[in-house]
């Protein structure tokens, strides 16, 4: 098997623009989680033209909200969402900066084409196996929207996390390619 | 006829506890049983990748007692109540929410449930939603299945021309798990329910999700024929593990059905993730 590629977030354009649709990585460095009504959060602050309580220019959303650690660990369970549900607020982000995603499943048209346009990475990370994956994460602490309890923003560090791109900056879509070289049982 | 028998609501409330600290983090052997066999079948890397990752992580989340997934799921509870039990003791769904409360609680399970339009979060994971049934005999068998959302969102109910047939199902069936692609954390098992009332067909989706896996429909012939075919057809789809290209897009398709009315056909697909979590116990 190819060796993944070790990437370190934030992430910069050189770096994004290395990456292809089926390239395996190792992401390590800070990453946000955000879901629902977080995105919905942000993205009306943006258009409020208020700051937004988290720094996005060339950081990476994970769509995830884990389960609550035991006591005497840094986090409980943790994997990735359906990130279309987050589709409608994506541009906007990517807009302002936002480099990389994190989630499972596909995306709309638009967020596709923002990522051409801003330069940005969606990775998949395998869903379901959020025993194993929390063991990636070395600190993880409530970032913004505490009082939202398990949809609230935290601030994770990572170190190799496993992921797999799905749409890089040229418009490479993983699920695209592996429906065409594996359909009809191929 | 069985003698009336007495079962405590603390019985039934510990009972419900148990089932979802165990469902959450042990992955039932049929489920593993599969994943591995369709982890054997797949060529590409990426696939391989994938499914090994998924059997790894049953391993370390029984080992260390860690949900299997984040999405720890809305409680789903059926009960197969005797009708010569007398429930004593309290409310019998005031035992079983407790129940799922506690669980929830004390496994450090996520609380994922919340008022649809404010979105705030029921803190404690109720209210479970608990579907009863009355059975002869004295006993009460209860089996608690933690569903995900990212699956439930991708099921469906459909109301089908009555003349569209086992053709019109097939195809049915497929396309939802086409348009699914790797949303709801493929490879998925694909619960159908035919027939009945709308809310029948969605009851009779779920609890196909029940048998034990790859089992075929044992009453009817023809189902059962139904569910082999359906069940290639997309596994030839391409989508594989997670959507990464592949053999194993489904582990198995389970078809239900009952009696409808002249004018109608509803078709029901619940989709469950890999995740397949249930557990059961008689008391």
């Amino acid at each position: 098997m190819k060796k993944p590629k070790s990437i370190q977030t934030p992430l910069d354009d050189r770096v994004c623009r290395g990456l292809r649709a089926g390239d395996r990585v190792l992401l390590s460095g800070e990453v946000y989680t955000a879901r629902d009504v977080a995105h919905r959060r942000l993205y009306e602050t943006i258009l409020r033209c208020k700051k937004i309580p988290i720094p996005i220019r060339g950081e990476t959303i994970f769509y995830a909200a884990p389960t609550p650690a035991r006591p005497g660990r840094i986090i409980g369970s943790m994997g990735p969402t359906t990130s279309s549900r987050m589709d409608p607020y994506t541009p906007k982000l990517l807009e302002v900066g936002l480099k990389g995603m994190i989630g499972k499943g596909k995306r709309s048209a638009g967020v596709i084409e923002a990522m051409k346009k801003y330069g940005a990475v969606y990775f998949g990370a395998i869903g379901g196996v959020a025993a194993l994956m929390a063991q990636c994460v070395r600190r993880a602490e409530v970032a913004a929207y505490g009082e939202m309890g398990p949809e609230a923003i935290m601030r994770l560090t990572v170190e190799d996390l496993p992921l797999v791109v799905v749409n890089d900056v040229q418009g490479g879509d993983l699920y695209e390619k592996a429906l065409y070289l594996f359909r009809d049982g191929k | 006829m069985s003698s009336l028998r007495k079962i405590s609501c603390k019985t039934i409330r510990d009972t419900v506890e148990r089932l979802f600290l165990e469902a959450s983090t042990d992955l039932g052997k049929d489920v593993l049983g599969a994943l591995k066999k369709a982890a054997s079948a797949e060529k590409s890397e990426l696939a391989r990748f994938a499914m090994e990752r998924i059997i790894e992580n049953a391993r370390v989340a029984r080992e260390e007692c860690l949900p299997l997934c984040q999405d720890t799921g809305m409680a789903v509870l059926f009960l197969e109540i005797g009708q010569d039990v007398h429930v004593t003791g309290g409310n019998l769904y005031d035992a079983v929410q407790e129940g799922v409360r506690r669980a929830y609680r004390k496994g450090h399970l996520r609380k994922s449930l919340c008022d649809p339009l404010s979105r705030v979060n029921t803190q404690d994971n109720t209210p479970a939603v608990i579907h009863t049934e009355f059975v002869p005999g004295n006993r009460i068998r209860i089996v608690a299945m933690p569903k995900g959302g990212g699956s439930e969102n991708m099921s469906s109910v459909t109301m089908l021309l009555p003349t569209a047939g086992v053709d019109g199902i097939r195809k049915l069936i497929v396309d939802k798990v086409r348009k699914a692609g790797p949303n709801p954390c493929p490879p998925t098992i694909v619960g159908v329910g035919i027939g009945g009332s709308i809310e029948q067909a969605s009851l009779l989706a779920k609890k196909a999700l029940l048998r034990p896996l790859g089992q075929r429909n044992r009453r009817d012939k023809r189902l059962a024929k139904l569910e082999a075919e359906t069940l290639k057809e997309i596994n030839n789809l391409g989508i594989g593990p997670q959507g990464y290209g592949g053999r194993a897009t489904a582990l198995a398709v389970h078809v239900e059905m009952i009696p409808c009315h002249i004018a109608s056909l509803p078709v029901a697909i619940n989709i469950q993730c890999h995740a397949a979590r249930h557990k059961e116990a008689v008391i």
